[in-house]
């Protein structure tokens, strides 16, 4: 598969041309890809808070934000901002080093997972050969974090939400392994880039979700569980727990916490997109149009124009699955403490596990449809 | 020596650092929190180790199940458990250390000798398997390891009746601590009456 655009590649090329050495090029290059996924990112989260704010509002027939800029756009920066330069508050009996530490820790695994997340063919940080993997391992240092910052409290919500936090994440991980297990059985391979390209035969048709609806389901319930979002946001329960976790937490260490519970959301839609929607495929396949048009594939021209409906496509199906999420959090109940474990432990595990099981079968008997 | 080579050797002697600073603080700290915590760090710092050695399933296995699932169960212990109580202080602890402290300085001068004597046969890093290395991973685990693969699983499927037995008092008919009849209609209820002189 050596088609596409390699940014990376041209950009050596031109370092090059200026008569650097291939390995000065190559330090120049890397900060840049990672720069740019960062503010992405962060701009992701600007729009996922404006959304939520907008979405809650007609869903409970509000107009919600309104007077910063055009429809309240500004209003997430202005949030930012205020966070940005409220005092920042350590409690007299916390315990200042791992008060500290917990909402780094809680941010920067999340940041790290966003090397496997593909844009397009060569439009990823990294294409590790672990992919997913990483993002599964390192999915579960959060817990600590949350653990370190609940304990550092010295606060019985803030112990408790972080304890719940911590339970909730080792229960839910499992059976999301297990339908990520799925995946890469049919892919043979744990990188991401394979698993979308697996998806890209036929179009909307070749996706994962018609061969792994039970697997969608259970992934997108276990992501929203990893990310504490209602119906699973207990660890942060207003009404029994003040704000779990984060209640001791101000100004720019509560905006840590803030941040990365939004772009773990994000990452999870971006995940579910890649895994089960076709990643950054467009629903009929981007040959097909060109073979009809009579356009050779290898244009730059037409090159261009599939890398931006590849990076078009990712973010419009991981703002899809936002907008479900967002919906989800302002017209479901929260569930119970012992009705979440029963969910994951006696409902999603025996699920995912036959779910795997019957998948490998099928792989056995319809190797040219389960990836041989 | 190449920029690669040597932002591997100073990511090696980080890394170390960490692992050697972090283990010494597991054990010599008051806390038992803070050392829970640096327990995690010393694994995480074992992860980055195997990544510099290529291998970066067993890095991502370590993290996911030694930081993931270990330290979070350990931590969590502490967690339920940690009451502020006064220890007795023992009374021959100065006798105590010095054996500790013997046994192991010889455990170690061992080990040291052990890695002096021994040759390592190192392959040669350009032929090393690196991404492969998750597809021989598993293809030992199904062929020569597929006993101790599954004898550890029963070991684990021991340890989890073991505890589930001792967490569920209704499974046995008596107490384990009291020795008295469990009340089979309810798991809750204490084994004294809690309410007893109430007036």
């Amino acid at each position: 598969m050596e088609y596409g655009l390699d940014l990376e590649y041209s950009f050596n090329e031109f370092l090059k041309g200026f008569g650097l050495s291939s390995e000065i090029a190559h330090i120049i290059w890397l900060p840049l890809p990672m720069l740019l996924v960062l503010v992405a990112a962060v701009v992701g989260v600007l729009v996922t808070v404006w959304l939520e704010r907008k979405i809650s509002a007609a869903a409970q027939q509000r107009i919600g934000p309104e007077y910063a800029g055009a429809l309240g756009v500004l209003q997430p920066i202005a949030d930012g901002l205020k966070l940005l330069v409220k005092e920042d508050i350590i409690p007299a009996k916390a315990d200042g080093i791992l008060f500290t530490a917990g909402p780094i820790l809680v941010l920067v695994p999340v940041i790290l997972s966003w090397l496997v997340v593909p844009f397009g063919q060569n439009l990823l940080i990294s294409n590790v050969g672990i992919g997913i993997f990483l993002w599964i391992a390192l999915s579960s240092i959060q817990p600590i974090g949350l653990l370190m910052s609940g304990y550092a409290s010295n606060n019985k919500y803030s112990l408790l939400g972080g304890l719940r936090a911590a339970a909730q994440s080792i229960s839910y991980e499992i059976p999301l392994a297990l339908s990520v297990l799925a995946i890469v059985l049919m892919t043979n391979s744990l990188s991401t880039i394979d698993i979308v390209n697996q998806q890209s035969s036929a179009g909307i048709l070749s996706w994962n979700i018609w061969r792994q609806p039970v697997g969608f389901i259970v992934f997108w319930i276990c992501a929203l569980a990893e990310c504490e979002r209602l119906p699973f946001d207990l660890p942060e329960a207003e009404e029994e727990l003040v704000a779990g976790y984060q209640t001791e937490y101000a100004g720019m260490k509560f905006a840590l916490f803030y941040l990365g519970s939004y772009i773990n959301l994000i990452l999870s839609a971006l995940l579910v997109s890649i895994l089960y929607l076709g990643g950054w495929g467009f629903p009929i396949p981007v040959e097909l149009i060109a073979n009809l048009l009579k356009l050779p594939i290898n244009s730059p021209l037409i090159q261009v124009f599939t890398a931006s409906i590849g990076i078009v496509m990712t973010v419009l199906k991981a703002y899809l699955l936002v907008f479900i999420a967002i919906l989800l959090r302002w017209t479901t109940p929260r569930v119970r403490i012992d009705q979440l474990l029963d969910l994951g432990w006696k409902f999603l595990l025996p699920i995912s596990l036959a779910n795997l099981l019957i998948t490998a079968g099928l792989k056995l008997a319809f190797p040219q449809f389960f990836g041989g | 020596m190449s920029i690669a080579i040597t932002t591997q050797f100073i990511c090696f002697i980080v890394l170390s650092l960490i692992v050697l600073i972090g283990a010494v603080g597991v054990v010599l700290l008051e806390s038992i929190v803070y050392s829970a915590f640096l327990l995690g760090g010393v694994f995480m710092s074992v992860a980055g180790l195997y990544l510099l050695l290529n291998a970066s399933f067993v890095a991502a296995a370590q993290v996911l199940v030694y930081v993931g699932a270990v330290n979070v169960l350990i931590i969590f212990a502490i967690m339920l458990v940690n009451k502020k109580e006064d220890l007795k202080p023992i009374n021959d602890i100065k006798s105590r250390r010095i054996i500790s402290t013997s046994i192991c300085l010889t455990l170690l001068s061992l080990l040291i000798r052990v890695d002096l004597t021994n040759v390592w046969s190192l392959s040669n890093p350009q032929n090393s398997i690196r991404e492969e290395s998750t597809i021989r991973i598993g293809e030992h685990l199904f062929s020569d390891y597929l006993l101790p693969f599954e004898v550890a699983s029963v070991l684990l499927l021991m340890a989890m009746i073991g505890a589930i037995v001792l967490a569920r008092r209704d499974v046995m008919s008596k107490d384990i601590s009291t020795g008295l009849p469990v009340d089979q209609e309810l798991i809750e209820k204490s084994p004294e009456p809690l309410l007893t002189n109430k007036n």
